[in-house]
């Protein structure tokens, strides 16, 4: 089925513009922060910003982890349990 | 009806018609059965029916209480999701394999006796194994093979362990076991197979990625299920439980950033998802049980949802490898939207099935002062969102465009996927209605503004973790590769110790052989004589011959009668 159409996303000034935004996004919810009573059950969960801070590191660490340690440790072949 | 009779019998024995019938009445016979069995469901009272006495021990076919009604419910919607999203199957082995499949994982979860479970258990896996061999290739012949191995090990265990614990003078009744006997610790190993515990995990990886289309869909949502039930009944507050939770939540994440295969990937987030499950079970307070169950419940439907988007791509162009995927929202626009709704629950986005459930658990783990507990599942929900919430509809649909073009998913998968993403959300956005099902009492509120905002920064920022990694180029590209886990342990050093065990002893056979044979030839000549091809005993005999010998059998004996 050809198809020719131009997306709005085919165009890369369109996802630095969603990129943006996202990043726009997060900065409103970590300011947003100033005006939300918080309560946590754990003291330091109420730090400011903790829970950004957070998910960015720990998705840094988990695919730094996965590529440079996991993959290089248990990548094999596509035909590995074939042969 | 009386509520003597196992649910189960409708759809198990239902099944056998699918055969019979064909076209349009083939399909409205299957989503007419799990219909009927939803009715039967809601007709259902309390209390325990269908007692047998055997052996001097009580059967109860049928517990009805909040706990299986749970499970009842949203296995019956599973099977009728399922049965609608496979529709378009002429292959009536696989519809007759989900009925009885789903029906006998019904009957698992209406179980009140081990030895009623057992039946079920084992039913659950030889008729669930016919969903992968129906793809047919020689790879899901071997996967399944290992597959039903290995869950028919779990039900042996499960036989062991009741045997032992009825022996050490507990009951047959299959109520809280604990670890206290060794029975009970067998019972745990058995159900730990079917919530895939780390170690134990791999069948689910290896096999679920292997099978039909619909197939997969269907395994998704009843073995696992079946094990957190089974758990959730059998050791509630369990400690050993949360350790085993925390290291699910977390180490299949690992593997799912690196995994090529994007039905794969969502096993491994499955593994994940049952670890939030096992957690709260091992807490084993009202609200983390709630917590466990509900997420249960909440889990099939995303997972199902996940899993029908994936097999929708795998059906109109032939792979679901991230390496050749891509942009594939030009073709598929609703797939996209819905796979994109299964994303948001799973990620537990607020006004998403999964925010309203998993953080109960979180709740229980935090309260109850599980602090390390917490901060890896903690981990483990920024991790849920990377991988299955945003690695799976950006690979498939998004990314580098693929140049694939294809026809959008046939109508009655892309119904069946509307179905389930309005559930999901509809969860996620009035958790009241699940709530009033649990079997505690709910005083828990997930919607604050704090919840809600944290939630929102812990996903929003891994999202932009992402997007970093993926336009600095840190990202791991996707490959074409076999990534080894434990399944190595059988699949890889196995194989290597048998074929070095046979390179050993022909090598054997053939020079210390020699002396062998002669120091024992006469013996290995009478055997061989005996029991060796066209020896006396590999013969196939005339049923004349085995009438004689009858007879003068008979005859000694009434000779010897007499005397």
């Amino acid at each position: 089925m050809p198809n020719d159409k131009r997306y709005w996303l085919d165009d890369p000034r369109n996802v630095t513009k969603l990129y943006r935004t996202v990043w726009a996004i997060g900065a409103a919810l970590v300011l947003a922060e100033l005006l939300v009573r918080r309560h946590e059950e754990l003291a330091f969960a109420g730090w400011f910003a903790f829970y950004a801070v957070f998910g960015f590191v720990a998705c840094v660490a988990l695919v730094l982890a996965a590529k440079e340690i996991l993959r290089r440790l248990v990548k094999r072949p596509e035909d590995y349990y074939e042969r | 009806m009386s509520a003597d009779i196992p649910i189960a019998l409708l759809p198990v024995l239902g099944a056998a018609l699918v055969p019979l019938v064909r076209g349009r009445l083939r399909a409205a016979y299957l989503l007419a059965l799990p219909a009927a069995v939803f009715v039967w469901l809601l007709l259902l009272p309390h209390g325990e029916f269908g007692k047998l006495e055997l052996l001097g021990q009580t059967l109860t076919l049928m517990r009805v209480d909040r706990l299986s009604l749970l499970f009842g419910y949203v296995f019956v919607l599973a099977l009728f999701l399922t049965a609608l999203y496979a529709l378009h199957v002429e292959d009536a082995t696989q519809h007759v394999a989900a009925l009885v499949y789903g029906g006998s994982a019904l009957g698992a979860v209406f179980a009140g006796d081990l030895l009623t479970l057992f039946v079920w258990w084992e039913l659950t896996a030889v008729s669930s194994v016919l969903l992968i061999w129906a793809r047919r290739t020689e790879r899901a012949y071997r996967a399944g093979m290992r597959y039903v191995v290995i869950q028919l090990g779990s039900g042996m265990l499960l036989l062991a362990g009741a045997a032992l614990h009825v022996n050490a003078g507990g009951s047959l009744a299959f109520g809280r076991i604990g670890l206290e006997s060794a029975g009970g610790a067998l019972m745990l190993v058995a159900f730990g197979i079917k919530c895939a515990f780390p170690l134990l995990h791999n069948w689910l990886q290896d096999a679920y990625p292997e099978a039909t289309v619909t197939g997969t869909v269907v395994l998704s949502a009843f073995t696992t299920k079946l094990g957190i039930y089974a758990l959730a009944r059998g050791f509630p507050g369990t400690e050993l439980l949360i350790w085993a939770g925390a290291l699910m939540t977390a180490f299949p994440i690992f593997y799912a950033v690196i995994e090529n295969d994007l039905r794969r990937v969502l096993a491994y987030s499955m593994n994940n998802q049952l670890g939030f499950m096992v957690v709260g079970i091992g807490i084993g307070t009202d609200l983390a049980l709630n917590g466990a169950v509900a997420h249960a419940f909440a889990d099939i439907l995303f997972k199902m949802l996940l899993f029908m988007s994936m097999g929708a791509v795998l059906l109109r162009t032939g792979t679901v490898n991230g390496t050749d995927l891509g942009g594939l929202y030009k073709s598929m626009p609703w797939t996209t939207g819905f796979c994109i709704v299964g994303a948001a629950s799973i990620s537990a986005f607020p006004l998403f099935s999964g925010f309203v459930t998993k953080s109960m658990v979180m709740s229980a783990a935090a309260s109850e002062g599980h602090v390390f507990t917490w901060l890896v599942l903690l981990f483990a929900s920024a991790g849920v969102f990377h991988h299955a919430g945003i690695k799976i509809p950006y690979f498939a649909f998004f990314a580098h465009d693929s140049g694939i073009r294809c026809k959008e998913a046939p109508p009655h998968m892309l119904i069946a996927m509307a179905l389930t993403a309005v559930l999901c959300v509809g969860i996620g956005s009035f958790p009241a209605v699940l709530y009033a099902l649990l079997p505690y009492p709910v005083t828990y509120v997930p919607y604050t503004s704090s919840h809600v905002l944290d939630q929102l920064q812990l996903l929003v920022f891994s999202a932009l973790a992402f997007s970093v990694l993926v336009r600095t180029g840190i990202y791991p590209p996707e490959m074409r590769s076999v990534n080894l886990d434990f399944d190595w342990i059988y699949r890889g050093l196995g194989r290597s110790l048998a074929r070095a065990s046979a390179r050993v002893l022909s090598a054997w056979l053939a020079t210390g052989g020699d002396a062998a044979r002669a120091l024992c030839g006469r013996s290995l000549m009478a055997l061989k004589r005996h029991h060796g091809p066209d020896s006396t005993l590999a013969r196939t005999w005339p049923t004349g011959s085995m009438a004689l010998w009858v007879m003068i059998l008979l005859l000694a004996y009434l000779l010897f009668y007499y005397l």
